[in-house]
């Protein structure tokens, strides 16, 4: 590959995995709100 | 009226479900071919910004509104757009978001059932040994009904009747078999696409032959990558890079509307919307550049990969290329390529039942399974003429006169006259002000405050643009000379992919003209009565939708009149 593309490439491909990693994170490490949400997965079995 | 029939289990299940929804065949097969034909790296950086000022604020817009009419007990666009706008006609621009989903969903199964069948016969080995021409002469004799590659009489039918009743069935299992089905789907998928794209970069020279001794996937790659700056004026790179927002994120359809109307008014949606959407960026951008164009160009080269570059290179190319890997490994890859573009299909497919399913269950008072069955019924009604319904040109080609028609009013313009309309309702008729408010309410990310004004100003206006321009392509699709020509009084020549020349048939009628074969003039003849006929079926799904929505509107005043009373 020439440099140029190379370049270009990696931090287009870089910048987007990234983002794409940072906002996935944050879905996972925000608390969960305290019920009633609308997620049945943290629901009270009872 | 029912308030509330289901339930997201979890949050990730909502984002991958909604990754799902957007990462479809586009990714891999529409964005690496918009990028080959309109410069390669030219078109990445239009491409990029369409993202930021077009496809992140209707992700947002399209999140907001679901929400919101969520809360009224609305999961569908019909009414959710009715509780956003004063004005009746609003729920008959939001017909669109069901009407679009039916409409794509009766062809899109089939090009699902087309992966199926792949993965199938990649497994049995069906492509082991053949040439190139081989391949591609499979393919269309695949979808002429009369003949059969397994021995299965009228495969092709039963691999989509196998398709379409396995997304009824996983419908019918309400949000929590969608769910599953992402859960399943998505992480399969990137793993079969991060196999496949390391196999494109690091495929370099490997695949030159005899027949093509100059192939090299640094050349596709280089192609793709290298940035050329100048290019960046070209309107018709940026219409094709706004075009392609669409297909990717599939915004304008009216399922993130569903998908979100499950939320409750405390959820955030802007961390969603934004996770979901760069997601499904990660697998166009990172996954989808690095498979078919290297790879094709690593054994064919970059000038047949220019010249050939197309929807058909999935089914038509890629068995061939594999082929080259030894008859263990280009039996995984098969599976592996054929199978990611089945999940891709598979979860998107599953997204245009659930607003039809919400409409039904909210005005209908539906029973689960009962709406998905009749969506099952209504896809194999609208969608079984796109199966049997084609003309073999003289040379011997397929010609899918009546699925083409589907993929261009449903598939791509009704996706921009949705958008539009919802663009401006909830920027200046529901107002931003309260558009913003509501896009923040239970955010978990600060979004700048520049994005309100872009989502006043420039999304729309930019949506605006994308429609003309579908609506008036100029003669060759030159929009520079035809701009210059209209500044010196020479008028303005429309092309025959503009859509005004598409509804009159100019295209067609012109080649007509111009034949002298007698088989040549009855092909074209009988493929305007085609055209015609698949019209006049969209024309009456968009007509029968809007009735039912009708319908459910007297019915509410009418409860309403009676509860008053």
């Amino acid at each position: 590959m020439n440099s140029s593309a190379l370049i270009f490439m990696v931090i287009i491909q870089a910048t987007v995995t990234i983002f794409t990693a940072m906002f996935f994170r944050k879905v996972l490490k925000t608390p969960k709100q305290p019920e009633p949400d609308s997620y049945t997965e943290n629901d009270d079995e009872s | 009226m029912k308030t509330k029939q289901d339930a997201w289990g979890s949050r990730v299940g909502l984002i991958l479900a909604m990754a799902g929804n957007a990462v479809g065949l586009g990714n891999f097969l529409r964005f690496p071919v918009q990028a080959v034909q309109n410069g390669g790296g030219t078109f990445i950086i239009p491409y990029l910004v369409c993202f930021l000022l077009m496809g992140i604020p209707l992700l947002w817009m399209e999140w907001s509104m679901g929400r919101f009419g969520g809360k009224r007990g609305n999961h569908s666009t019909p009414f959710i757009l009715d509780t956003m706008g004063k004005r009746r006609f609003w729920k008959y621009f939001g017909v669109f978001g069901i009407f679009t989903n039916i409409a794509v969903a009766s062809y899109y199964c089939y090009i699902e059932s087309w992966t199926l069948s792949y993965v199938f016969h990649s497994v049995v080995g069906t492509f082991s040994g053949m040439d190139q021409g081989q391949v591609a002469a499979f393919f269309n004799s695949y979808l002429k009904l009369g003949k059969s590659t397994t021995g299965i009489p009228y495969e092709a039918v039963v691999f989509y009747l196998v398709c379409l009743g396995l997304n009824t069935y996983i419908l019918s299992r309400g949000l929590k078999g969608v769910e599953k089905a992402a859960k399943i789907g998505v992480p399969l998928l990137l793993v079969f696409g991060a196999v496949l794209a390391f196999k494109g970069l690091t495929l370099g020279t490997d695949g030159a032959s005899a027949a093509h001794p100059d192939a090299s996937a640094w050349d596709g790659l280089n192609f793709l990558w290298t940035p050329q700056l100048g290019s960046i004026w070209n309107i018709n790179v940026w219409l094709a890079a706004a075009g392609q927002m669409f297909f990717t994120l599939s915004v304008g359809m009216g399922t993130i509307h569903c998908y979100s109307s499950y939320l409750k008014s405390k959820d955030d949606v802007a961390l969603n919307a934004v996770s979901a959407g760069f997601m499904n960026e990660f697998v166009e951008v990172v996954l989808g550049s690095l498979i078919v164009i290297p790879i094709a160009a690593g054994y064919l080269g970059l000038d047949w990969v220019k010249e050939n570059a197309g929807f058909g290179m999935a089914f038509q190319t890629m068995p061939y290329l594999f082929d080259q890997w030894g008859p263990i490994i280009s039996r995984f890859a098969g599976v592996f390529w054929f199978g990611l573009l089945f999940f891709a299909g598979i979860t998107s497919s599953l997204a245009m039942g659930t607003p039809w399913m919400g409409f039904m269950q909210d005005e209908y008072n539906f029973k689960r399974k009962a709406a998905a069955w009749t969506f099952g019924g209504m896809i194999l009604f609208f969608g079984l003429p796109t199966v049997l319904i084609y003309q073999v040109a003289i040379d011997g080609t397929v010609d899918q006169v009546f699925f083409n028609q589907y993929d261009y009013w449903a598939g791509t313009v009704s996706l921009v006259v949705f958008a539009l309309a919802e663009a401006v309702l909830f920027s200046w008729i529901f107002g931003i002000k309260k558009g913003w408010a509501e896009l923040l309410s239970g955010a978990d990310i600060k979004i700048p405050i520049f994005f309100k004004y872009i989502m006043l100003y420039i999304t729309p206006v930019m949506l605006i643009i994308v429609f003309l321009g579908a609506l008036f392509v100029p003669e060759g699709n030159d929009w520079a000379q035809a701009i210059s020509g209209l500044f010196h009084g020479e008028g303005w020549t429309l092309d025959h992919n503009s859509m005004i020349k598409m509804i009159t048939n100019s295209g067609i009628k012109e080649q007509l003209s111009a034949a002298t074969d007698p088989a040549q003039i009855k092909f074209l003849k009988n493929k305007i009565i085609i055209v015609n006929a698949a019209r006049a079926l969209l024309a009456s799904m968009f007509i029968g939708i809007s009735l039912l929505v009708y319908i459910a509107y007297r019915r509410r005043n009418k409860s309403g009149e009676e509860q008053a009373s």
